[in-house]
């Protein structure tokens, strides 16, 4: 009988503590300078951590160094906050609706870090007024910005990058010619995430004649074997791998298993960092895998976040993945938003941005290859210009090798047919438009 | 002292049969809705709409289909995920074929479907029961998941297969789609489960519900007094289906605007399993507490260490938040087997004779 008091009590309890949920709206508390609030939607827990927790470790220490070293971005402090999703849509919406209302004027930029995610928040954002930043990943179509103006690609997507793979391999091959009749396999991630390329693949292959066949492995993507053993029965000559988290590592063990050629099982930007190979050893050695930024540590801003960020510690640093594939990518991520800030304030003024002068900024970004020397990574990126229409930026892909021990480019930045892909683009911009009943802009 | 029926005299069988034969609870009822209809839209922020009430109330009516299955009728089903994918996947198809047709009648075309897919699921019971029965709904489960991923022309052959809410009007207000207020979408996700509901609860009054209840005690027995299994089975099935098809399609309509198929995964189904198993088998308020309890409480306890100043690396945060959800589901397993709802039922009772209890 007592426990059931106790119960009733916990109940009430239960109830009176019922303004927590509300909690995260109330609780802002009025600065003394604006500061420009970055929201991260991330995850750190899960079957895809294993790729969250770098690209979250890059992205927050770029941040971090910026507010050590500069004292943010033009005197305008920087502060971030970390909202945890375990890659579920769901919770990521929940994120983005916490998230939204925070921050002295509003979000800068979101980046949801999962096409799932980027799908549900983009009509969302455009009537929110806070730009979506996909950075490779997300709704290809949103590379037109006629019908996107608030969601951005670049610097690449994903039907972009397939065609890059189709002319690396053709250039491979010796001619993009010589893919006729020859035999790729399409392993994905059966999600919005990995069936985006497909129509790409579709298309070239119409095109070019080599055939295709595309084989589905379901969330979280431990079981594999199933996809595996088609590939044993079709003998492709390439191998494309669509892979996040958990996936990639056992997609690459598996190709070892059944000894298929590693220097022609090729993984997207996605699917070829350490983490990914490492766990299959020396197996891995030759894997390929797109990528859009170089590997290593190398360059003077990874120098100066191990000065400002760690106090010099490289071993912490180390820890906290420094130079991995996926922590450039962090990094490169906060790159491209911080200068999209400060391009907004060179028009605004420098004071904290809102999301509509971030989303000016992000439109008109010019990264030139001097502007990256002075922000200390040069050639670690490719130089972009971001415009009205254009909100993919080019789209220009390299591949990389793992050697065994580290990531070497073995083929610099790729053509990704555009005179192919962005009237595919646009076709599927305009596509969404009328579903959607959107009326394109002018550029 | 305050809620007991001494003095109220039913002098005639409709009052007998009342759904609220207490004017205490009447009241209470009114009052609860009065602040669903009235003070929730008016003070509620925007996040507290968006991510606490709106897929409180999805998952209520998916609890309520759910409930009128497995708590009513006694056929357990883990395809709860697979015919909400239904309804959201029939729903979208619907209005992106005919975008004039009203909403309310394309969410309940969209029930409609899922309850003509959960008759075929559901012809199985006629011959299994428990454990098997279950198993045979886990393959409607695994089924219509992978068939809204495989078949094109469900996703109107867009190329990440997701489906995306379009914007619809009613009565001059946009209700679906990115346009439409939070406000607006939460009064028209309570009115369909708020009616919804009262039907729900009628029907488990009525002579179906009856019919259901004395199949789940003893099947056998039922069949003796005249019950047809077969109708009472289907029935089950399809009313059940028809709930969760509805709120299916408002799992992408009214909350989330966007979904691909792995929001209807498995744990989907074990989620809304879940909420009718704490909240109470066979109690409709018990769907409301245990869908509460289950959409509510992890954001509560996402929220909790900021609340209180603590400033935990999320990933902590997210493990904490997991095991603690854990305890908490085996603590009112352990103490209350029969769910939520029947606390509320003792609290009832003890109200009764208060402050005098012998």
């Amino acid at each position: 009988m007592n426990l059931k008091k106790t119960l009733i009590a916990a109940m009430g309890a239960a109830v009176l503590a019922a303004p927590l949920v509300a909690a995260p709206v109330l609780s802002s508390t009025a600065e003394a300078a604006a500061e420009q609030f970055f929201p991260m939607i991330i995850y750190r827990t899960g079957a895809y951590a294993v790729g969250g927790i770098p690209l979250a470790n890059g992205y927050g220490d770029y941040l971090k160094l910026l507010n050590a070293r500069d004292g943010g971005i033009n005197g305008v402090k920087i502060k971030f906050e970390e909202c945890e999703t375990q890659y579920s849509t769901k919770v990521g919406v929940e994120c983005y609706e916490k998230l939204k209302g925070k921050g002295d004027v509003g979000p800068t930029v979101f980046n949801p870090n999962s096409t799932g995610i980027t799908y549900a928040i983009i009509p969302k954002a455009s009537v929110d007024k806070v730009p979506v930043h996909s950075m490779g990943y997300g709704r290809t179509a949103a590379g037109d910005g006629r019908v996107f103006p608030w969601a951005f690609t670049f610097p690449t997507s994903y039907w972009s990058q397939a065609a890059a793979f189709i002319n690396y391999i053709g250039e491979r091959e010796g001619g993009k010619n010589n893919l006729k009749g020859k035999k790729i396999a399409f392993i994905y991630h059966n999600s919005g995430y990995g069936k985006e390329p497909l129509p790409t693949f579709n298309k070239l292959a119409k095109k070019y004649g080599y055939d295709f066949k595309a084989l589905a492995v379901d969330h979280p993507g431990q079981e594999q074997k199933a996809a595996w053993l088609q590939v044993r029965r079709y003998k492709p000559d390439y191998v494309f791998l669509t892979g996040w988290g958990v996936m990639n590592q056992v997609a690459i063990k598996e190709a070892a298993a059944i000894r298929f050629p590693m220097d022609h099982f090729i993984g997207n930007w996605w699917s070829g960092a350490e983490p990914d190979v490492l766990p299959a050893g020396k197996t891995a050695i030759g894997y390929i895998a797109a990528t859009f930024n170089q590997p290593g540590a190398g360059t003077q801003a990874h120098a100066d976040i191990v000065k400002h960020v760690y106090g010099g510690d490289a071993a912490a640093a180390k820890k906290g993945q420094i130079g991995q594939v996926l922590y450039n990518r962090g990094i490169i991520n906060a790159i491209y938003d911080t200068e999209a800030v400060r391009t907004a304030m060179g028009k605004y003024g420098n004071k904290a941005m809102s999301g509509e002068q971030v989303r000016w900024g992000l439109e008109n970004l010019n990264l030139t290859e001097a502007r990256l020397g002075e922000l200390g990574v040069k050639g670690f990126m490719g130089p972009i210009s971001v415009s009205c229409k254009d909100h993919e930026g080019g789209g220009k892909v390299m591949f990389q090798q793992w050697s065994g021990t580290e990531w070497k480019i073995v083929k610099g930045w790729t053509d990704t047919m555009q005179d192919v892909i962005r009237p595919m683009i646009e076709e599927a911009a305009a596509a969404y438009a009328k579903e959607n009943k959107i009326t394109p802009r002018a550029c | 002292m305050l809620y007991r029926e001494s003095g109220q005299y039913k002098t005639s069988y409709t009052d007998d049969q009342a759904i609220f034969p207490l004017k205490q609870d009447r009241w209470l009822m009114a009052i609860a809705l009065v602040i669903a209809f009235v003070v929730i839209p008016l003070t509620s922020s925007e996040y507290m709409l968006e991510a606490v009430i709106i897929p409180f109330l999805i998952f209520a009516l998916a609890a309520i289909g759910l409930n009128l299955l497995a708590g009513y009728c006694g056929q357990i089903s883990l395809g709860t995920g697979g015919f909400m994918a239904v309804g959201g996947y029939t729903a979208y198809k619907l209005t992106t074929s005919l975008p004039d047709m009203n909403m309310i009648i394309v969410f309940l075309l969209s029930g409609v479907a899922a309850a003509f897919v959960g008759i075929m699921f559901g012809i199985p019971s006629l011959r299994i029961k428990g454990f098997y029965l279950a198993v045979a709904t886990l393959a409607a489960q695994f089924f219509l998941q992978w068939l809204f991923n495989k078949v094109e022309w469900f996703y109107n052959y867009n190329p990440s297969g997701t489906i995306t809410a379009p914007p619809r009007e009613m009565f001059g207000f946009v209700v679906t789609g990115p346009h439409a207020t939070a406000e607006a979408r939460y009064m028209i996700t309570l009115v369909v489960v708020a009616v919804l509901a009262l039907v729900a609860k009628n029907l488990t009054r009525g002579h179906i519900g009856r019919s259901w209840m004395a199949i789940r005690d003893m099947d056998i027995a039922a069949e003796i007094i005249g019950i047809r299994p077969l109708h009472a089975k289907l029935s089950a099935f399809a009313i059940s289906s028809f709930y969760c098809g509805v709120a299916g399609s408002l799992f992408v309509f009214t909350w989330l605007g966007s979904v691909e198929t792995e929001a209807f995964n498995i744990n989907l189904s074990f989620q809304v399993l879940f909420m009718v198993i704490i909240g109470g088998l066979g109690s409709i308020l018990g769907s409301f507490i245990g869908a509460a309890f289950i959409t509510a409480v992890p954001i509560l306890l996402t929220n909790a260490p900021q609340f209180f100043g603590f400033n935990l690396p999320i990933d902590l945060q997210k493990h904490f938040e997991v095991m603690i959800f854990g305890v908490l589901i085996i603590f009112f397993v352990i103490v209350e087997p029969h769910g939520l709802a029947r606390l509320w039922q003792i609290t009832k009772e003890k109200l009764r004779l208060w402050p005098f209890p012998y």
